[in-house]
């Protein structure tokens, strides 16, 4: 009897908030550690770098793959002709040096300085010319003439299919896909149209003008600095994320709440 | 005994005679009821300081119930709408929909408390009563009814009645014809098995209608195009764009595997398909510039491009059409015709619409005329 009372007086829901609290103490510790370990991986500054040290760097860390002169193995393509804006965004955005084979690069923190990517950049400019880092006129989103709007036309368009119409990123087939444009450099995301890195296909200038890539590149801007106006966006995922919460928060409470009404009081 | 033996024995049972049982078998081993489970008083019942807490507690429901209505005028006033700031709307959804439900949730929780701890907690069984109606009240119905029959004559002027039928009948009638007026006003298989595109047309960049050479197109490209000079204040803009969009693409050429009747239709690697799904019509256009796949977000059909579109997965039964297209003495894509089959979904006249000449099968009969 005594154990039986002693039963009734935990509270119901003790267990599930043990675990709550559990699972977030877990979680919030490995962030902690994770962000720590990322803290200490930045590669020494270096002052002013030429095409040499780009060869340097490039046959100490790329070779291996994309082959001495660059001209691809069986594991990497060819990087002749690619262009310094191929390199700035691959190496800069960490996707390259690649951190193990898979469907697709992950981006992760650059392994190089700027200094070190642009020195790598000019190297592979020497092999064979092709699209330069973009100009700071095209990354200037507040200059006269940028229209966010006719960026977010083109975005809809040309991007949104597979990055989202907010930016939020999708799947794609066998474990590729689109990432989330969230908080992107300007100049990463012109240099990602203008090259098609990955899966992504090329939008040379002739099919959007620098112009209308600026204006892409605003509207992105716009969508990191404007809240959500319908409050919580549960990752502007659509009916997956919104989904989700419906069947497990939603009907979650409701089945909650009915036991509770039609539960015998102690 | 068997069990039809038994149907036939209860009747004649002298206490079952009075009730109906219409099909059940009546047996005499029954579950019987066990009755409820003894009484266990709670603790409210039993200690009168948690009874006087579990009243705090209702109260203090109600109380924040009052909080919380009064917080949503407030919060009215406080954040208001202002035009022009979107982030304004946010706030004011945000706290007027917190006072609102604070003031309704406060009600319905300190009431469920209430009855739970504190009102009676005797259990009762409340027994339904039968659904049948006296002898008495069964047979004044049944004279009401006869008497409204004899009185109106429904049997007996049976040429009237018989017109009523007829006429009720009928009314419903113009509202099932009226249903036409939901399709188009010209033949809608028409209307949708044929496009814009015509022989010469050149393909155009969407939104702007800027046409496209040639050598615009980059290996690893992909546009978005539609038809040359498309008037976007026309009425039928949006459904003509919608049947027209087309994806162009350049691979390499190596890359193409093409079928003999088709190698005219794609121009030194660069290909153009319907951006419609087979399946049930959504944009296809997530195009993986390395592995060829053209990907519909919507159930997964992915199609192949080297392989002339074909589905390579996903519940989509047709490749994609293709778009013929050449290029013009100035060096623009231009369309050599419309395309061969009608473009999306497939309706029941499809292969009506297939234009046979011109037509070249990539993948043989069995494929192509899948509904």
């Amino acid at each position: 009897m005594a154990k039986r009372k002693n039963r009734g007086r935990r509270h119901p829901l003790a267990s599930a908030a043990l675990l709550i609290l559990g699972l977030a103490a877990v979680g919030g510790g490995y962030t902690v550690v994770s962000e720590a370990a990322d803290a200490s991986a930045p590669a020494p500054a270096a002052s002013q770098l030429t095409a040499e040290d780009g060869q340097r760097l490039y046959m100490a860390n790329c070779a291996t793959c994309h082959g001495v002169e660059a001209v691809g193995t069986k594991n990497g393509p060819t990087l002749i002709g690619v262009g310094a804006a191929s390199v700035n965004f691959q190496v800069m955005t960490g996707r390259m040096p690649l951190a193990f084979q898979g469907p697709q690069a992950d981006q992760r923190n650059p392994q190089f300085t700027q200094e070190q990517s642009d020195a790598m950049g000019e190297y592979i400019q020497t092999l064979g010319a092709g699209p330069d880092k973009p100009d700071e006129e095209w990354l200037d989103t507040s200059a006269t003439g940028v229209d966010i709007a006719n960026g977010a036309e083109l975005f809809r368009i040309n991007c949104a299919m597979c990055h989202n119409v907010a930016g939020a990123g999708g799947a794609l087939t066998e474990g590729k896909f689109a990432p989330n444009l969230h908080d992107i450099d300007g100049a990463h995301i012109y240099e990602a149209m203008l090259t098609g890195p990955q899966n992504m296909p090329v939008f040379n200038d002739n099919n959007i003008s620098p112009e209308e890539k600026r204006d892409v590149i605003a509207y992105l801007h716009y969508l990191d600095e404007s809240p959500s106006v319908g409050g919580w966006d549960l990752g502007s995922l659509g009916p997956v994320s919104e989904g989700l919460f419906i069947w497990t928060l939603g009907l979650g409470s409701i089945v909650a709440l009915t036991v509770w009404l039609t539960s015998r009081p102690n | 005994m068997t069990a039809h033996e038994n149907a036939d024995a209860t009747p004649h049972g002298d206490a079952l005679d009075k009730i109906d049982t219409g099909s059940a078998v009546v047996t005499d081993d029954g579950f019987e009821n066990p009755g409820f489970p003894p009484h266990k008083p709670r603790q409210t019942d039993l200690d009168p300081q948690k009874e006087k807490r579990a009243e705090r507690q209702v109260f203090g429901w109600f109380l924040l119930s009052m909080v919380g209505s009064v917080f949503a005028i407030v919060a009215y006033f406080a954040f208001p709408i202002t035009e022009s700031d979107l982030g304004s709307v946010r706030l004011n959804n945000l706290f007027l929909g917190l006072g609102l439900s604070l003031g309704l949730l406060g009600i319905g929780f300190g009431a469920v408390h209430w009855a739970r701890q504190l009102m009676s907690g005797e259990e009762i069984a409340e027994d339904r009563h039968l659904t049948r109606g006296t002898e008495a009240t069964r047979a004044r119905a049944v004279e009401i009814f006869k008497l409204g029959d004899e009185e109106s004559g429904f049997s007996r002027r049976s040429l009237i009645r018989n017109s009523l039928i007829a006429a009720l009948a009928l009314f419903p009638l113009p509202a099932v014809f009226m249903f036409r007026d939901i399709a188009p006003k010209e033949d809608a298989v028409e209307a949708i098995a044929h496009t814009m595109w015509e022989a010469g047309t050149r393909l155009a960049l969407d939104p702007t209608g800027t046409p496209i050479k040639a050598d615009d197109v980059t290996i690893g490209s992909a546009f978005h195009v539609i038809p040359f000079g498309m008037d976007n204040h026309a009425h039928d803009y949006l459904d003509q764009k919608a049947l027209a969009v087309v994806l162009l693409m350049r691979l390499p050429a190596e890359d193409l595997n093409e079928v003999e009747g088709r190698r005219g239709w794609s121009y030194d690697g660069i290909v153009a398909y319907s951006k419609i799904c087979t399946h049930v019509g959504c944009p296809v256009a997530l195009y993986e510039q390395h592995t060829h796949h053209l990907l519909c977000p919507c159930h997964q059909s992915t199609f192949d491009v080297t392989n002339h579109a074909a589905v390579i997965f996903g519940p989509a039964a047709r490749p994609l059409p293709q778009l013929p297209i050449a290029v013009d003495d100035e060096g623009y894509l231009v369309a050599q015709s419309d395309f061969t089959e009608p473009i999306g979904p497939s309706f029941w006249e499809r292969q009506n619409h297939v234009n046979n000449d011109e037509h070249v099968q990539v993948l043989g009969q069995n494929t192509e005329d899948r509904a």
